[in-house]
């Protein structure tokens, strides 16, 4: 391989007929100054057997940008310096032969503001499926103050979900209602009223709860209404439910959406199966009538949780939060879903920050700089309970919503009980936080403490104090020597 | 039944050393603390009335427990709580809320219920204790 084969060669020979190094056409420049505008970002990249690796990264900055497999005249109407995407680093992956991290920067002009759906046309639309590589991932993006100020973001965001509320210093509570799938309508209130009232803020609709014979969606929405309005007359708390307005189309969407709205509702919830034009449309509608929205990231595990292939999390996550959610499902790490900590750490600073920092072993490659658009709430959700409560808060902090489904509708003395354990426990280790105690350590003596004066507490620790899923995570770090455990 | 607003509110009434670690702690995190009480403890009734304004730049928990002392006294069977303000750029709103007093019996809200077409209802809740003497007098003494 010649070093010439890498570097862009003169106009003259550029737009003779017939095919060319990506390299050749200009899309590596190891020399190109990254401008405050332009948007990066980092792909994993695994070249087939005998690619070379420059050339490769150059193809997918071709491919992500103005290329095509052939040199086309065409360019020279063109101002085709600019719209061309450079590949201008290529590192070797640490500890993985094969595979390399290639850095591309694109100029702000080729993408059109506010819409992530023209964002992720150009930055996934091909790239992915090109042959040359076996595999390909987009690890992480900088997206320019520039850009994300054409996004209005949240609609809510965390401060004024807590102000409206009416809750602070703590993680919010909430439950998944279980089973999935079956309840009628009037059944399926009744454990949004017994979790609500035990102790939880929220409670929310699965993620294919849509609208099936078992129940209807209006018969949820009414009975599910009639429970947070029981539960919140009965504490004296504000209550909520993730009302699933997810359905076939738009149309059907927003008449859910404008029907919860009517009916009371605080909140509705969507899928992110759904599609980004469909989440930046609820979205701004969200915005448009005080309501907060809740994201289910349904689907993602498809191409998420591969690290040689498919789209990092982290990515997502900067997306949704452009595109406007106020709830991100995150990972919990220590429950039943994938999450290595450090990497869910990391996603979650991206829901959360003003400005994310650059964190290798946490995954961000990138200073990020969210320009004043408002908090993500992440949601931690997937076999979590009680007894994991000091390594939530530790992990976490407080700017999360923790949801127990199981670990509060399973429990032995009924779904106020577990409720009431959960929220029990969850207050004893904020205040034990507080006083200055070290919960990672002393988190066991501390829920057992606060058993003392809460039995269904005791009755979850005795139940499910010893569950853990310990697993090797998939997506993990590569700048960290051994997988990081909660 | 038990109000349980605020953070602390499932655990058992806190006392004034805990009450005083919390506040250390909110100064600690430079938060400004408030007191606040009503009578009228609707969990939309976001405006109680200040006791004094937030105390900025204080060194110790011991200047709240005195007003939080001094504001019991005058209000026994009133609610009140103690807010922590965070001024920094991004949150600027309250951080931590904790109730640390409470009349010595809560009657609660009942659920009235509006009908309205196709089954819908309009929900609004509605507190015993406001609903039968005048703000000041609304817990027994």
């Amino acid at each position: 391989m010649g070093a010439n084969e890498h570097v862009a060669i003169d106009a003259k020979k550029r737009y003779q007929a017939g095919v060319l190094k990506y390299a050749q056409m200009g899309y590596w420049d190891p020399g190109y100054e990254v401008k405050d505008t332009d948007v990066l970002a980092v792909f994993r990249i695994t070249p087939q057997d005998g690619v070379d690796p420059i050339e490769a990264a150059a193809a997918v900055a071709g491919e992500s940008s103005t290329a095509t497999w052939t040199v086309v005249w065409t360019d020279r109407l063109t101002a085709s310096d600019k719209y061309r995407a450079k590949a201008y680093r290529i590192d070797p992956v640490p500890g993985q032969e094969g595979q390399y991290f290639c850095w591309v920067a694109y100029d702000l002009d080729l993408f059109e503001e506010g819409s992530i759906a023209n964002l992720t046309a150009s930055i996934i639309g091909n790239v992915f499926s090109f042959k040359p590589l076996k595999a390909a991932r987009l690890e992480d993006m900088r997206l320019p103050v520039a850009y994300v100020k054409t996004f209005r973001g949240p609609p809510t965001g965390i401060v004024v979900e807590r102000e409206r509320l009416d809750k602070f210093g703590r993680p919010l509570l909430g439950a998944t209602m279980k089973p999935k799938l079956g309840l009628s309508g009037k059944n399926y209130g009744r454990v949004v009223y017994e979790a609500l009232t035990g102790g939880l803020d929220f409670t929310k609709d699965d993620e294919n709860i849509n609208s099936q014979n078992f129940m209807h969606w209006r018969d949820r929405f009414l009975y599910c209404m009639e429970g947070v309005n029981q539960a919140a007359a009965q504490t004296g708390e504000i209550k909520g439910h993730y009302l699933n307005i997810t359905a076939g189309t738009m149309e059907e969407m927003y008449k859910r959406a404008e029907f919860a709205r009517d009916l009371g509702s605080c909140i509705v919830m969507v899928d992110l199966i759904v599609g980004w034009t469909a989440i930046q449309s609820l979205s701004h509608w969200c915005r448009e009538n005080d309501m907060m929205l809740h994201m289910h990231r349904a689907g993602h595990g498809t191409y998420t949780r591969q690290k040689n292939h498919g789209v990092s999390f982290r990515v997502i996550a900067k997306w949704l939060r452009m595109a406007g959610v106020d709830h991100l499902h995150a990972g919990t790490a220590v429950g039943k879903l994938e999450g290595d900590p450090m990497t869910v750490q990391g996603f979650y600073n991206v829901c959360r920050d003003t400005v994310t920092k650059q964190d290798l072993p946490r995954g961000l490659f990138f200073d990020q700089d969210w320009a004043g658009i408002k908090r993500v709430m992440p949601v931690a959700s997937g076999g979590i309970h009680a007894g994991q409560m000091h390594q939530l808060l530790d992990l976490f902090g407080d700017e999360v919503v923790l949801q127990f489904g199981g670990g509060t509708i399973g429990h032995p003395m009924g779904i106020q009980a577990g409720a009431q354990a959960n929220r029990v426990a969850l207050e004893a280790m904020v205040l034990a936080r507080n006083e200055g105690r070290d919960i990672a350590n002393e988190g066991p003596d501390i829920l057992k403490a606060a058993a003392e004066h809460c039995r269904p507490l005791r009755a979850a620790l005795d139940t499910w104090g010893d569950v853990t899923f310990d697993y090797t995570s998939t997506d993990t770090s590569d700048f960290v020597a051994t997988p990081t455990a909660a | 039944m038990r109000i349980t607003q605020g953070a602390f509110s499932f655990l058992p009434d806190l006392t004034d050393t805990q009450i005083a670690a919390q506040i250390d702690y909110c100064l600690r995190n430079q938060w400004a603390v408030a007191i606040e009480f009503t009578d009228d403890p609707h969990p939309r009734n976001t405006y109680w009335s200040m006791w004094g304004h937030p105390m900025f730049d204080l060194q110790d928990a011991a200047g709240v427990i005195s007003e939080l002392n001094a504001c019991r006294q005058s209000y026994p069977q009133h609610y009140i709580r103690v807010n922590a303000f965070d001024a920094t750029a991004g949150w600027e709103s309250v951080r931590l809320s904790f109730i640390v007093n409470r009349p010595s019996d809560e009657p609660g809200f009942r659920v009235v219920r509006r009908e309205g077409i196709g089954r819908t209802l309009h929900y609004t809740l509605e507190s015993y204790a406001v609903g039968r003497r005048p703000e000041g007098e609304r817990y027994a003494t």
